[in-house]
């Protein structure tokens, strides 16, 4: 089937319905027949994973919740009632927890991914925001979500994160009070994260159809990052539903390894220890997902002042430094000057790429780590490269940088070997 | 293809640094490592030690810790009949109430009630022991090391070190900071096993982390049942789904 292959007309009852809710037309022109470049590589697997491992964690999640009982005096307790007494309990459980990991690996390479291909560059910009705005809905109903079994990191992961917001000049500390709904992490901070953890996974369902309604009006980037035409493109059924279909299974086997063989590998064990307020744990660390993020936060050590006042003490420098780690992902379509998407023909910005991978895995290990002895220094020095990359060198690479030679179609790269990994020109074997 | 090959080396590197490191809060001391029958993907629990190890908990642990999410009807899974299951049940006191005259009353247990703590409160459990002496239901996955954690700590007493300690703390290896509430357990012939079997204090210390890690998991088996089953029907359709893709790839020009 070519790109170009027209919606076929519907006829009978589907022709009936479709003629006054055309949803079936519509589903088939976005679905089926929709024009996909046919060079993408594995890595475009990623975005659709996402989307099932939401899925997933939705249906999972309403499963728990008939069972579960968000109550400070109840939750530990309701939830050791599903691993036990509740049929397959303990694999809806293993799933959402396991799940909400998987989610962000994928997501993650999804992200880094684009950050590859350049795909957030113009005409791109609002899809790549709506991605940013997901991404920072997932971190909010993971972090809520891990409240929610109420054991001793459940209630501290809380404590100190929340926490933060007293950082805020003037209103901080009534802030934090207003969002615990009292003067600790207590019930009514618990029932309050049962309840957004419900809704916003649903927030990220619309805010996940938007970014598709966004892909779909310019379809997808491909590796070589160029604009392609229809003639190089196929149809999305049957050649990616198939592609993403076996990498749909391939990734389930590493689901199901997690769920079924090592269910609580990647969790920390104090949360089967029952919150209590009393007891702080020994080192409190958050899931990895957040540890980049928890590293950069903990690296600002220091007030940063002037002419000996204080203008940002070393807290709210903190915060300011982790949200922002964030919230310069919006500016990126900006800040990366550059009109050549793909790092395959960016010989500079392709180090600056794996750089910045290897600097987020050294602030992922620094955050797992407590702050003595040289993790604090190597945590700072690996998040000032955090933002130099995106605040600098983004913007200079995009002037000085000499990019080599951009193939104008994805069947002839100018250059056999046009960068270090090889053209990425051949459709996906 | 390379950079497929890549991407997976450095997932698995982001993933050693979160497991290896992120988890490592637990005692600074290698633990005794013992080969645990429900190690592994096709581990299962050792029956028979599963129910010496309930009787090692029965006549000593149950003395100080209560398992609250343990129901004793689910001690037929431990291979105990229903009339056997009553009977352990009948040993111990509930609390139960109030009745028509609005009191509380103790009545023997039945086996839908779960283990019960031999104290009024952890007040009372901390007023008589130093420190109130934790449920051990989930023991065996709240503490870095889980299982071998476990055996390590009920062999790491060492009473030469402990005798400057004052009354009611204990020196132990395996504790973080050494200093324990919980005096030494495990003796020499201390239990007489129903199956013959010789009470040596590391036949007792690993079969009562054989009883525990049950009751921190007692869904193992049929979870790793069913993992195998998912497992090869994921390996099945990752193949078939690689083949229909490549013969539907097959007549795309590159
Ligand atoms: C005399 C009362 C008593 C008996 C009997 C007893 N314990 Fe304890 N146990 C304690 C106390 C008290 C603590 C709290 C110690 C502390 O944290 O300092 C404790 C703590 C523990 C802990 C948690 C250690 C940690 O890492 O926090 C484990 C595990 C444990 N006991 C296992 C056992 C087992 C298994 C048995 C039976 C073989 C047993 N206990 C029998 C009093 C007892
Ligand atoms: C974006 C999707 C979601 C993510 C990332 C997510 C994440 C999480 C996480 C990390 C936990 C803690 C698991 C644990 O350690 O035990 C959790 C718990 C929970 N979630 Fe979600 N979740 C999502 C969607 C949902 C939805 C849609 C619902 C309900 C409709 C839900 C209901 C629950 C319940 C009841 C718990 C407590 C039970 C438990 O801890 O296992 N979740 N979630």
């Amino acid at each position: 089937m070519s790109a170009d292959t027209p919606t076929p007309k519907f006829t009978g009852v589907l022709g009936w319905i479709d003629h006054r809710l055309p949803v079936i037309s519509l589903g088939y022109k976005e679905l089926v027949a929709y024009p996909t470049p046919k060079n993408l590589n594995y890595f475009w697997n990623f975005g659709s994973l996402a989307g099932i491992f939401l899925v997933i964690q939705i249906v999972t999640g309403i499963v728990l919740v008939m069972h579960y009982v968000p109550h400070a005096d109840y939750a530990f307790a309701s939830v050791e009632h599903i691993m036990r007494n509740v049929n397959y309990g303990w694999l809806m459980r293993y799933m959402h927890m396991n799940g909400a990991h998987m989610f962000f690996v994928v997501v993650y390479i999804h992200i880094f991914r684009g950050l590859y291909y350049g795909s957030y560059k113009d005409p791109r910009e609002v899809l790549w925001i709506l991605g940013v705005i997901i991404l920072i809905l997932m971190m909010a109903t993971a972090f809520m979500g891990y409240v929610l079994p109420w054991g001793q990191m459940s209630f501290w992961g809380a404590t100190v994160i929340t926490n933060l917001f007293s950082a805020v000049p003037l209103i901080g500390d009534a802030l934090v009070t207003w969002m615990w709904g009292g003067f600790s992490v207590d019930n009514p901070t618990l029932q309050r994260f049962f309840s957004l953890h419900y809704l916003f996974p649903f927030v990220i369902a619309a805010f996940s159809f938007l970014h598709l309604v966004a892909l779909h009006q310019f379809g997808s980037n491909n590796p070589v990052g160029i604009d392609i035409t229809n003639k190089d493109k196929i149809s999305f059924h049957p050649y990616y539903t198939t592609k993403d279909l076996f990498g749909l299974f391939a990734i389930l086997l590493v689901y199901g390894f997690l769920v079924f063989f090592a269910p609580n590998f990647l969790g920390h064990p104090d949360n089967y220890i029952p919150a209590d307020p009393l007891v702080t744990p020994a080192h409190i660390v958050p899931e990895w997902y957040f540890l980049p993020f928890y590293a950069i936060l903990r690296s600002i050590t220091f007030d940063i002042s002037l002419f000996g006042f204080t203008l940002i003490d070393a807290k709210l420098g903190g915060v300011i430094a982790m949200f922002g780690s964030i919230l310069i992902l919006f500016f990126l379509p900006w800040l990366d000057t550059s009109k050549v998407r793909s790092a395959n023909y960016r010989p500079i910005y392709f180090w600056a790429f794996w750089l910045l991978v290897v600097d987020v895995i050294v602030l992922t290990y620094v955050g797992a780590k407590p702050a003595e002895g040289i993790w604090p220094t190597v945590g700072l020095i690996a998040t000032i490269w955090y933002f130099v990359h995106f605040l600098v060198l983004l913007p200079l690479l995009g002037r000085f940088e000499r990019p080599r030679p951009v193939p104008d179609s994805i069947n002839k790269p100018v250059l056999p070997k046009a960068s270090p990994l090889g053209p990425q020109t051949q459709p996906a074997e | 293809m390379r950079n497929v090959l890549v991407a997976t080396i450095a997932g698995a590197a982001l993933l050693g640094a979160m497991t290896t490191e992120g988890r490592a809060a637990g005692p600074a001391v290698e633990l005794l490592h013992r080969s645990w029958s429900f190690d592994g993907i096709f581990g299962s629990y050792d029956d028979a030690a599963k129910q010496r190890g309930m009787q090692v908990y029965m006549q000593v642990c149950s003395a100080c810790h209560g398992l609250e999410y343990v129901a004793f009807r689910t001690f037929t899974e431990l291979g105990y009949d229903e009339g056997e299951v009553e009977a352990i049940a009948e040993q111990f006191f509930i609390t139960d109430g109030p009745d028509e005259f609005g009191d509380m009353f103790e009545r023997p247990g039945l086996p839908k009630d779960s283990w019960p703590s031999p104290f009024r409160n952890e007040a009372e459990a901390a007023m008589i022991h130093g420190k109130a002496p934790p449920d051990l239901s989930l023991i065996a996955k709240a503490r870095p090391g889980g299982p071998n954690y476990l055996y390590s700590l009920l062999l790491g007493y060492d009473e030469e070190q402990g005798l400057d300690l004052p009354p009611g703390n204990y020196w132990n290896e395996y504790y973080p900071g050494h200093i324990i509430a919980m005096p030494p357990q495990l003796y020499p012939d201390l239990v007489v096993y129903e199956d013959g079997t010789e009470a040596t204090v590391e036949q007792m210390a690993a079969d009562v982390t054989q009883f525990l890690m049950w009751t921190a998991e007692p869904k193992m088996e049929e979870r790793k049942q069913l993992g195998i089953g998912f497992m090869l029907f994921c390996a099945a359709m990752t193949l078939i789904f690689y083949a229909i893709m490549r013969r539907v790839w097959a007549d795309v020009k590159k």
